[in-house]
């Protein structure tokens, strides 16, 4: 998509002009302003992207760039959005919303999107809350999660969303969160230039009704030795003074040790490329909860055939194969008889 | 009805009839429907008017033997004018017992019945339910028996083929095709042409099916069936070039040729769903029009896609049955909001649930017209006949488009899979149906003074908003289900807003009825005791009752709705202009409920919700009824 006639923008030209209403403090701001930022950067006009939503805070995100967008119903951004891209290969389509949207309600577009391999930009964020409809438990929320709908705590073991994704066959997976805009950016980047559906999970706080769920990983002090950084080729290490790592167990697991008691060459080094998802897989299933360390980064970034492409290739092959469709020859088409 | 026809020339020679309705019946397994096809494909070419009725289980192979399993196909062929597939069959071809348990009762008292009598044994009696022998026991004595042994005739035919014995028994159907295409004198190359082409990958399979098409027609020239050989001459047909076409065949070209003549991409978006899958499948095989199509994951990714692709300029449809519209209602809901065109098909189906899955109904018009939640309505059209299909696709299309709203059209199962001859149209004289979308901005900013787009600026007439495409530079607009400002397209929750745009939204849909043409009256226009209103697959039966009812010397009037939302403007003045209104539909009085509340007028509702449609004779009674009760 990228066009070198591009004129150069700046972020006030990605900004609408409409006020936007999430609440004072929310973490949606901070990726509002990523992608805001981030646009100008990634040489495309504004005509030829559309954000599309489906339901609830992270939703209304489309309404705040000054893009093409629609805003949706519960859970089906996905399934609009692989309509357009097919009809419109020529767009950049972004797909935003949040984990109940994109998991819960609409869980079965977004696997079914991310199985095609549709050419789709989609941003889960993810605040492991219902903030729209104010603080129910969502599909992300950690088991015995006390909120108005589970007074005596959830009973539901959460989605891995990361593991959703790779589960679904997803060709490009990657995890950031809201305090970090470069990263943000970066994973954003990553995303919008692959050819294929991209998905990459951000957690983001909901101040109002999960504030600080995220803190114990993405808080400055936290960060080192919560964060698991995954960077293509590298060896997975973590900590103030990378003496963390991770390795795979005789028994397929991925576990974390101090570098020192396993010396580096026992580390994993990170293959997003890696045709099987097996090792990504076991980095997603590292940590099973915010307490834990957690990895962030690309998960998996391979090449597999792109949808739009593909659907919009048939139409081309057929019209090679018989012409170009001809409405008199269509009705003639069966045996006819003149009278 | 009948009569000696004096030109010789055949064995025994031929009577000629003026019209006939065979019943073929057999296991599901059995081909009927393929028979069925072939024998009216054939009868379409020598030029009769025939119209057909494929009547077969859910089950795609139920078991063998049981009344349950029986699949039957119907066709009438006639040398005149014909609107439906008949009422009672004057034969039927019962390829084994359970056929004929099941199938007898609807023949005519002394109808012929042609049985595949090796079949006939004690098993298979069990199988169907008959405690005993239905040769021997009465049961045929109001009817003309033929026994045919069709299974070992056939078997015999086809040695030569080197066909297995078990596979030979297979080509049975041909042989019975063969035989009733001699009995009615059917052309013999179309059908032998199709067997060519259709097995032609499988050489023994189409050698068995030649051999036993022609041992069966064989038969009938050598067993004593001489008084059983008949002419139904091609009927008057106004010039020009006929295709056979069943209702979802015509749909799915009806939508191509929307997307051509409105020179824009088309898209499918649908999820499979008897009896409407036939649409997705046949438009699936004509990308080279343009034609996108997606399988979608579900019924309401189906819509999903669509609408998305609506957004992006293409001419959008989905296509469903019932249980389909339910699921893509919150979809639907979501179109009247953003305004943008849409094409939704139901096919019809019995309900509700699952319901009867290859039974016909029409019981989802109150579905299409309230079934939504809020304030949302939408244009409905409804096909009354299966060539009807084309024209009608076109003109949802055609609204669609110029009203920027979604548009349901009802078909329903008996359409879909019926058959009738279809005077081909002249592809030029079809309507252009082309848009025009927004290519400057159309506002203002009164803030930075800039130039920009307002996706919900209005045609002052049809209230169509302004669509600009993605791609558009300097347009950029977005667009939700959140009630806007009108105009801005703004998020809006003023209330005044709210119910100016709930108003707004319901006058546009208002403002088809001037764009449509007045209710059509046919019949005694002028002086009728009675008034047929009616919609939709009625229409044949409805046709055939009248004529025979006014041949009688009854004053009757028909107006056979093709626009069922907006009403043609006329239609309050056609309903108060005759004395009784009839409304017979196949639902518990849908269409009755509406216009008694929109004129109120007496109108009576005639239903039958059974899974099957009215027949002519049901219809003649309701207006006797109707018109004896009055006196
Ligand atoms: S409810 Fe939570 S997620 Fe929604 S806008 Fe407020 S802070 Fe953000």
């Amino acid at each position: 998509m990228t066009d070198v006639q591009v004129p150069l923008t700046s972020r006030k030209d990605w900004q609408s002009d409409q006020e936007v209403r999430w609440c004072p403090g929310c973490g949606d701001y901070s990726i509002l302003t990523a992608v805001q930022l981030l646009m100008p950067d990634l040489g495309v006009k504004r005509e030829n992207t559309v954000f599309v939503s489906g339901i609830g805070c992270a939703a209304r995100f489309p309404y705040y760039m000054n893009t093409y967008g629609m805003h949706t119903i519960h859970g089906r951004a996905p399934a609009i959005a692989t309509g357009l891209a097919m009809a419109r290969p020529d767009l950049d389509v972004w797909v935003v919303g949040g984990d109940g949207d994109l998991l819960s309600i609409g869980g079965n577009h977004l696997i079914h999107a991310l199985r095609r391999n549709v050419n789709l930009t989609i941003l889960l964020f993810n605040n492991q809350i219902y903030g729209l409809t104010k603080g129910q438990y969502s599909p992300t929320s950690e088991v015995g999660k006390v909120t108005k709908s589970t007074p005596m705590g959830s009973l539901d073991a959460p989605f891995n969303p990361i593991a959703i994704a790779l589960g679904a066959g997803a060709t490009f997976v990657a995890r950031s969160h809201d305090m970090d805009r470069p990263h943000m950016q970066e994973m954003m980047r990553r995303a919008h230039a692959h050819k294929g559906a991209a998905f990459v999970e951000i957690f983001q706080n909901c101040n109002v009704f999960n504030d600080g769920q995220f803190e114990s990983l993405t808080a400055r002090a936290n960060r080192d030795d919560m964060l698991i950084p995954l960077e293509h080729g590298k060896p997975v290490r973590f900590g103030k003074e990378l003496e963390k790592g991770v390795v795979i167990g005789a028994d397929g697991a991925a576990r974390i040790v101090n570098v020192a008691d396993v010396g580096e060459d026992a580390i994993v080094v990170h293959d997003e490329g890696r045709p099987e998802p097996g090792l990504a897989f076991m980095l997603a299933q590292l940590s099973q909860s915010v307490h834990q360390p957690t990895p962030v980064g690309i998960f998996r970034a391979v090449e597999r055939t792109e949808y739009t492409t593909a659907a919009a290739g048939q139409l081309v092959a057929a019209e090679e194969r018989s012409g170009r469709g001809d409405l008199a020859k269509l009705l003639h088409s069966q045996p006819t008889w003149t009278v | 009805m009948t009569d000696v026809d004096t030109r010789s020339g055949t064995s025994g020679g031929s009577t000629s009839l003026d019209h006939v309705v065979i019943r073929f019946a057999g296991d599901s397994g059995d081909g009927m429907q393929l028979t069925g096809e072939r024998f009216t494909s054939a009868s379409a070419i020598f030029g009769n008017d025939l119209a057909t009725f494929p009547d077969f289980p859910a089950e795609i192979r139920a078991p063998t033997g049981t009344v349950f399993g029986v699949s039957a196909f119907q066709v009438q062929i006639a040398d005149h004018d014909i609107t439906n597939p008949g009422d009672a069959p004057s034969v039927l071809i019962a390829m084994n017992p359970a056929a004929l348990k099941s199938e007898l009762h609807r023949l005519e008292p002394g109808g012929l019945v042609i049985l595949n009598i090796d079949e006939f044994e004690q098993r298979l009696y069990d199988k169907a339910g008959y405690t005993a022998d239905p040769l021997e026991d009465g049961t045929l004595d109001a009817f003309q028996v033929v026994k045919v042994p069709m299974t070992s005739l056939t078997k015999e035919g086809v040695k030569e083929s080197g066909v297995k014995p078990r596979d030979a028994e297979r080509s049975k159907n041909f042989f019975a095709l063969g035989l009733i295409s001699w009995m009615y004198t059917r052309p013999v190359d179309p059908t032998l042409d199709w067997i060519r082409e259709r097995f032609g990958k499988n050489e023994m399979v189409m050698n068995a099916n030649l051999m036993a098409f022609k041992a069966g027609h064989a038969y009938g020239e050598t067993a004593e069936l001489a008084g059983h050989r008949f002419t139904i001459k091609p009927a008057e047909q106004s010039a020009g070039v006929y295709t056979s076409i069943n209702g979802n065949m015509a749909m799915a070209w009806g939508l191509i040729a929307a997307g051509q003549l409105a020179k824009l991409p088309t898209f499918l978006g649908s999820y499979p769903i008897t009896p409407a899958s036939d649409i997705l499948h046949e438009m699936s095989k004509h990308k080279s029009f343009g034609v996108t199509t997606l399988q979608a994951e579900d019924e309401i990714a189906g819509i999903g896609s669509a609408l998305g692709a609506a957004f992006g300029g293409s001419l959008a449809i989905t296509t469903t049955s019932g249980p389909g519209v339910a699921l893509k209602s919150e979809t639907m809901s979501l179109a009247v909001s953003l305004e943008l065109p849409l094409v939704i098909i139901d096919i019809q189906r019995g309900g509700p649930s699952t319901g009867l899955p290859t039974k016909t109904e029409a019981a989802d018009l109150l579905m299409a017209m309230y079934g939504r939640h809020g304030e949302a309505p939408m244009p409905i059209i409804a096909a009354y006949s299966p060539s009807n299909c084309f024209d009608v696709a076109i003109e949802a299309s055609r609204i669609a488009l110029k009203y920027r709203t979604p548009v349901i059209v009802l078909s329903d199962g008996y359409l879909a899979n019926g058959t009738e001859p279809w005077l081909l149209p002249d592809v030029a004289a079809l309507p252009d149906i082309s848009t025009q979308f927004a290519t400057e901005p159309n506002h203002v900013n009164e803030t930075t003074g800039e130039p920009e787009h307002w996706p919900y600026v209005r045609d002052p007439k049809t209230l169509a908003r302004s669509w600009a495409l993605p791609g558009t530079p300097g347009l950029m607009h977005r667009i939700g289900g959140i009630e806007k400002e009108d105009g801005s397209g703004n998020i809006s929750y003023t209330p005044d807003n709210h119910g100016h745009m709930v108003e707004t939204r319901a006058a546009k849909v208002a403002a088809v009825a001037d764009d449509i043409p007045p209710a059509p009256v046919t019949g005694d226009v002028d002086d009728a005791e009675l008034l047929i209103l009616a919609w939709g697959s009625t229409w044949g039966a409805i046709v055939t009752a009248v004529d025979r009812q006014r041949a009688k010397g009854r004053k009757i009037a028909h107006c056979h709705l093709t626009h069922i939302n907006p009403f043609p403007s006329n239609l309050g003045e056609v309903l108060r202009r005759y004395p009784r209104v009839m409304v017979p539909e196949m639902n518990s009085g849908h269409l009755a409920k509406m216009v008694r509340a929109e004129f109120l007028v007496d109108a009576k509702s005639v239903s039958k919700v059974k899974g099957v449609p009215f027949t002519a004779a049901e219809l003649e009674d309701a207006i006797e009824s109707m018109l004896e009760g009055a006196k």
